[in-house]
């Protein structure tokens, strides 16, 4: 599903991640932790094509073709989801017309027919409800006024509707409380715990990884991979932290 | 009022003389709304025009003005509006330009009595090397307490070669009044952009949906609004 293979890139022409390879099959979940600063973010934001981040060596292939030299919007028609750790608020555009609008260019990438009105309503409704979130709040304009869990959960709700391959979530629970943790973790396993689907999770902490259970941990430090291993990993750094595990 | 305006004048600081010059003198039209009565009017430029209009507003009567300046060539519309007691006027007023062209903008408000309310809303997307412009006095005469008025202005500048000229200008001899003004130029924002690519937007798209809903702040309360939005998306296609 994506083979990074020693990836190097720079922000600003500071090199950040130096080396970083890891290869997650259909199917599988991984977890990134990491201290502050070790590229985490970096790591999302190249995958997603961001501009700014600029990748100095190394090749990512994502279902077989070189991601790297896709723009953002190919990226995601191509099934890849970037799920953002502060969701941009975009005044005067809804949630509805912003999210029909994305799902119908993907699908016009892909060769298929755009969904109507109607049956994106029916679909929308449908992951704002696995979500927990006021369908009424899809009227709103994109992000603007919603608490942070809101944001957090709207995006779950975007990556229901948009159901990728691959998702790649930053953070995604920074700013959550108790009960939004669990129903944005279980969504992230209803939406794409499939043998066709596969998940990046970049987190800090523990607490996500005990809905969303990983098949694999990893440590990113300095820019790059520096310890992978099962479950039992992310307990090791909650109890020893980073400099205990990672050293 | 027959001479060809010149640079000196601040009301053609930044106009397209040479544009001008075919079409000059411009005749004034005249717009009166009578006391107590609601008028409306909606102007679209989507050819080269210069309009100059004279509008009075009589006490307790409203009216609201929405202009789309799309102009292919040099566009201008100069708004001289008196206000009686207790009046409205409303301004919502978006301008797209892109190319060499300049499009403009000039207004004077007068408060000639208590209790007028002014709005005057402007957003403006400039491609390529092209200018738009805003020029907008407000005039508070003596005894014209309780006026209110508010003028706030935006541009977005999709090229570095693109020039906004925003400025609001307050003329106040009344205590007791109340009047803003806001100005902002800045480009589209890169992070809303990005995000929007994320879901799947071709840039072309992404940038058309966010510059949409940048100008739908002018076409706010506009009765034909949707026709609005549609000719000024028409008119963007050009730029994105």
């Amino acid at each position: 599903m994506l083979e990074i293979d020693n990836l190097y890139a720079s922000v600003a022409d500071k090199p950040i991640l130096k080396g970083l390879s890891l290869t997650i099959r259909p199917g599988e979940i991984h977890a990134i932790m990491g201290p502050n600063g070790a590229g985490k973010s970096t790591l999302g934001y190249t995958l997603g094509g961001r501009p700014g981040y600029g990748v100095t060596g190394g090749s990512v292939v994502f279902d077989g073709q070189d991601l790297l030299a896709m723009e953002p919007h190919e990226r995601a028609a191509a099934g890849l989801f970037l799920g953002f750790q502060y969701p941009v608020e975009i005044p005067g555009v809804s949630m509805v017309q912003f999210l029909r609008e994305s799902l119908n260019a993907q699908r016009k990438a892909r060769g298929q027919e755009p969904l109507s009105g109607g049956a994106f309503l029916k679909l929308a409704r449908e992951k704002a409800a696995l979500l927990k979130l006021d369908p009424e709040m899809l009227k709103r304009p994109v992000n603007v006024g919603f608490s942070g869990g809101e944001k957090k959960r709207a995006e779950m709700v975007q990556m229901g509707i948009l159901d990728p391959k691959l998702a790649i979530l930053d953070e995604t629970d920074s700013g959550l409380d108790i009960d939004a943790l669990r129903i944005c973790g279980e969504g992230i396993n209803a939406i794409m715990r499939r043998p066709d689907k596969a998940v990046l999770l970049i987190t800090h902490y523990q607490r996500l990884l005990d809905y969303v259970k990983p098949d694999v941990v990893h440590v990113l430090a300095g820019g790059r991979i520096v310890r992978s291993g099962g479950p039992e990993l992310a307990h090791k750094l909650e109890a020893h932290g980073y400099e205990g595990v990672a050293a | 009022m027959t001479a060809l305006p010149t640079r000196a004048d601040e009301a053609w600081r930044y106009a397209d003389l040479a544009a001008l010059a075919p079409v000059w003198p411009v005749a004034t039209e005249t717009i009166s709304i009578d006391a107590g009565e609601t008028a409306a009017r909606t102007l679209v430029i989507d050819g080269a025009a210069v309009h100059d209009i004279v509008v009075s507003v009589g006490d307790g009567a409203a009216f609201a003005m929405h202009v789309l300046n799309a102009a292919r060539g040099y566009g201008r519309v100069a708004l001289r509006v008196t206000l009686g007691r207790g009046s409205r006027f409303h301004l919502g007023a978006a301008q797209i330009a892109g190319g060499e062209q300049t499009v403009e903008i000039v207004t004077e408000v007068v408060h000639t009595a208590p209790d007028a309310t002014s709005r005057q809303i402007v957003r403006q997307v400039l491609g390529g090397r092209a200018t738009g412009n805003y020029l907008g006095r407000v005039m508070v005469d003596r005894g014209a307490v309780g006026t209110d008025g508010e003028q706030s202005i935006r541009a977005i500048l999709l090229d570095r070669g693109a020039t906004a000229n925003a400025r609001p200008e307050l003329e106040i001899f009344a205590d007791d009044v109340k009047c803003a003004h806001g100005c902002a130029i800045g480009e589209l924002d890169q992070d809303g952009l990005f995000y929007l690519a994320s879901r799947g937007l071709p840039p072309a798209a992404a940038k058309a949906m966010m510059v949409q809903a940048f100008l739908a702040e002018a076409f706010v309360g506009a009765a034909d609004g949707e026709r609005l939005t549609a000719a000024a998306l028409a008119a963007l296609e050009h730029l994105l």
